[in-house]
């Protein structure tokens, strides 16, 4: 029963953290360009021309 | 990569010449510091490969400081300071075609990013109450519960405050125009839950509701944001096109000097310069000059028309051959586009009428549910006495008939059919479009640029003498015109053995070349026959006056015009022509199809009137068009829909936008609509049947959360996977398929509005 008094808070600032993460990620413009996404993996790194 | 080459030979011609570093600049934004941005939609990257060449390709050009590919919307974002770069350029030398469009409207969508926390954050809220609701389903001790539930309600409230919003809203402004939709019943349900599992908390009673109550937001917003999303692409897509109508011209101010000023800024009696190869921006007169004007998206005509001083002109027509200078006798908003779009705004009435399918069936739903629950409230408490247990009890009822797979009933079936029109290079508006489409038995269409490809061809010339279509042919090769490039089409560059000098093109009448002391003229016959030719008569080759050979041409049908047309005629459904075009070239093209109910010479507003009396009489047509002509009857018609390369306001108006040149996709879109017709109707039939089995348990007062979380999701995973059973328009059909759409061909008919038309 103690162990409930932390634990389940701490599950739900993980749940919070990730959220948080969620929302970092939609603000900086990471799903704006889906499929690019995908595609840009396959290029080589720019310095090399 | 090998998908890009046949891309790169298609777009190599020269597309777009007519985007101007002035125009570059008017469209741009000014991010401060000289430093300017614009974004340019280029349709045909689809891979690595040319992420890499555009990005490099445009870095390279002087002045650019960044230079970003987004892949999903087929555009290039570029920042540069000084002066305008030639970027166009740029990109047509690496093989890609790029326009311009409007920087206003495409600030982000804020919309979906709502849409998105609003997901994240039910996702986050029901998945944390679903942990601690399984421990209580499991039996924890009353204490243990109680508190559990305190967290769980905590964390529902954000659900509810934040992503609820979406349900709330639009279910109270249904009910303040004393409608109501699938929101309302959603709302109190989820409402009524999270009210009566608080009180039962603060009471510390078994069962709370708040992982139902959250879940059900949540899933319902999975289906909310899939459908902005595929309504949001296809809506890009289409704002991706070539803009038809200019975006400014250049003004000949009184002390002989020139101005760039935007369309919007002139005035009656400015006199204009219209390049060849421009759009004419404004209604005028023509002052000097004379030319060929492209009117094919204007008045529907195929043949291009001469005009000399005097000459009225259109906004929206295609200057060809010669520079004019014109004077406007009109603003840009009394020009005949603006006309066209006061037409339109008339016109929309009858599909603002049109009320979905979900709506109605909420209209039914709605009051026998609240009646069911009300009559189980009532009867329990006349039974038992017992308030509490009584409205628990109805609750119970409330969530479980919860419209939870009916509100994914209808979304998730149109998004798998507009994913599915997508695959097949059909954007469509909206889910009521489809709807609407499943239920019309006419098809109207427009001529030129619909059911033709608006491009001249020469019709088959036996007659004419070998040697006299090699000369034909090499003069051609030498000029822009429609009817030049469909001469040197035909037979080539041509080897004509003759060494023309001073070879020279007549804006409005043809060319002119001479060769071994004798005259050659390639035009209009009165003017290549000199005075006797008589005009109308085609296009003449002559030497020193004498005809050598007359050309004769015609509008190429679509691809797979025959084969649509008769394919909506095997499934009963009327078809017409409505063409603005002269009557013999579209009873030509309706004796080709085989349709016996054909209009030529149409003004828009008897086009508009000719779709009216149909409605009136009870016929729900579409309407297939292209030009500005048919941009109000695009927007009158039951649904209606219009292939990429029409006017833009058409293209607006429009429910489905076809992006391949073949006309195959109008049977399509049709097939694949009525199929997601008969799949919504056997969602409603299983969430109906759903009802049927779970609502006697819930009025018996059998249910427990636990059983309604189950039934819940049971439900909608049912619900979902039969949308996903969408046969028609599957890839693997598409291959094998009657003539497949090339790459090439998409970029052929991007190419036509600025190019060849």
């Amino acid at each position: 029963m103690d162990s409930l008094v932390f634990l389940i808070p701490l599950a739900l600032v993980f749940g919070v953290v990730a959220l948080g993460i969620f929302f970092w990620s939609l603000r900086s413009d990471q799903y704006e360009d889906l499929d690019g996404a995908a595609e840009r993996i396959l290029l080589d790194d720019e310095d090399d021309a | 990569m090998s998908c890009c080459a046949a891309d790169a030979a298609a777009a190599a011609r020269p597309v777009n010449a007519a985007v101007s570093r002035e125009e570059l600049l008017l469209a741009s934004r000014d991010l401060g510091d000289g430093v300017r941005q614009v974004d340019l939609a280029v349709p045909e990257m689809h891979c690595a490969d040319c992420i890499r060449k555009i990005e490099r390709g445009l870095a390279a050009v002087p002045g650019v400081t960044y230079a970003r590919v987004n892949l999903s919307t087929r555009r290039a974002s570029v920042k540069w300071s000084g002066e305008a770069p030639p970027l166009i350029e740029t990109l047509e030398g690496l093989g890609y075609a790029a326009h311009l469009f409007d920087m206003g409207a495409e600030e982000g969508d804020p919309q979906l990013a709502f849409l998105l926390r609003a997901l994240a954050v039910a996702g986050f809220s029901s998945m944390n109450i679903m942990l601690l609701s399984v421990s209580v389903w499991s039996g924890a001790d009353p204490g243990t519960r109680q508190a559990f539930h305190w967290i769980s309600a905590l964390l529902a409230l954000p659900a509810l405050v934040y992503s609820g919003q979406v349900f709330f809203r639009s279910a109270w402004s249904a009910l303040r125009h004393g409608r109501s939709n699938m929101d309302v019943p959603i709302s109190i349900g989820v409402l009524l839950a999270f009210g009566i599992s608080v009180y039962d908390t603060y009471q510390n009673g078994p069962h709370a509701y708040f992982d139902a109550a959250t879940s059900l937001l949540f899933f319902l917003l999975i289906g909310r944001v899939l459908d902005h999303m595929m309504r949001e692409k296809a809506r890009k897509a289409v704002s991706g096109l070539v803009r038809l109508a200019p975006r400014g011209a250049t003004v000949l101010r009184e002390d002989g000097s020139r101005d760039y000023l935007p369309v919007g800024e002139i005035e009656p009696g400015m006199a204009l310069m219209v390049a060849a190869g421009d759009r004419v921006p404004v209604d005028g007169t023509v002052a000097s000059g004379a030319s060929e004007l492209d009117c094919s998206v204007v008045t529907g005509e195929s043949m291009p028309q001469p005009v000399g001083a005097g000459s009225e002109l259109k906004a929206g027509m295609l200057n060809l051959t010669g520079g004019l200078t014109m004077v406007a006798t009109a603003r840009s908003e009394n020009s005949f586009l603006a006309e066209m779009v006061r037409l339109m705004e008339v016109a929309e009435g009858g599909k603002a009428r049109y009320r979905q399918l979900a709506d109605r069936a909420a209209q039914l739903y709605s009051p026998v549910i609240h009646a069911t629950a009300l009559l189980t409230f009532i009867g329990w408490l006349a039974m038992t006495g017992d308030w509490h247990r009584s409205i628990g009890i109805a609750i119970a009822v409330l969530i479980i008939t919860c419209p939870c797979a009916l509100g994914l009933a209808v979304p998730i079936v149109q998004v798998v059919a507009a994913r599915r029109l997508f695959e097949n290079g059909i954007m469509v508006k909206d889910g009521s479009a489809m709807e609407r489409m499943a239920e019309i038995d006419t098809v109207a269409f427009d001529k030129t640029g619909t059911l033709t490809l608006g491009r001249l061809r020469l019709e088959a010339g036996g007659a004419i003498d070998p040697a006299a279509a090699a000369i034909a042919a090499s003069l051609a090769a030498t000029s822009n015109h429609p009817v030049s490039r469909a001469i040197a089409a035909r037979y080539g560059a041509g080897a004509a053995g003759l060494h023309f000098t001073r070879l020279a093109e007549i804006p409005g009448q043809g060319i002119e070349a001479e060769a071994d002391g004798a005259v050659y003229r390639l035009g209009r016959a009165d003017w290549a026959l000199g005075a006797a030719g008589r005009p109308g008569e085609g296009t003449v080759l002559s030497r020193d006056g004498q005809a050598l050979a007359a050309f004769a041409f015609r509008d190429d049908l679509r691809p797979e015009a025959r084969e649509a047309v008769a394919d909506l005629r095997q499934q009963g459904i009327a078809t017409l022509i409505l063409s603005g075009d002269q009557p013999p070239a579209v009873a030509a093209v309706a004796r080709d199809l085989g349709i016996g109910d054909y209009a030529a010479s149409v003004l828009p507003a008897e086009k508009l009137a000719r779709v009216t009396a149909l409605a009136a009489a009870g016929h729900k047509t579409l309407m297939v068009g292209d030009g500005l002509n048919d941009a109000p009857v695009l927007a009158a018609a039951h649904v209606s829909m219009a292939p990429a390369t029409a006017a833009d306001i058409g293209r607006n108006a429009a429910d489905f936008v076809f992006l391949r040149a073949g006309l195959g996709a109008v049977p399509l879109a049709l097939a694949v609509s009525r199929e997601a017709g008969r799949l919504i109707q056997q969602n409603f039939g299983l969430a109906i049947l759903y009802n049927l089995i779970a609502l006697p348990i819930a009025i018996a007062g059998f249910v427990t959360p636990l059983i309604a979380s189950l039934a819940m999701s049971l439900s909608s995973i049912v619900v979902v996977a039969n949308a996903l059973r969408l046969k028609a328009g599957r890839e693997d059909r598409r291959k094998a398929s009657r003539s497949p759409a090339l790459p090439a061909a998409q970029a052929d008919t991007r190419a036509i509005p600025a190019g060849s038309r």
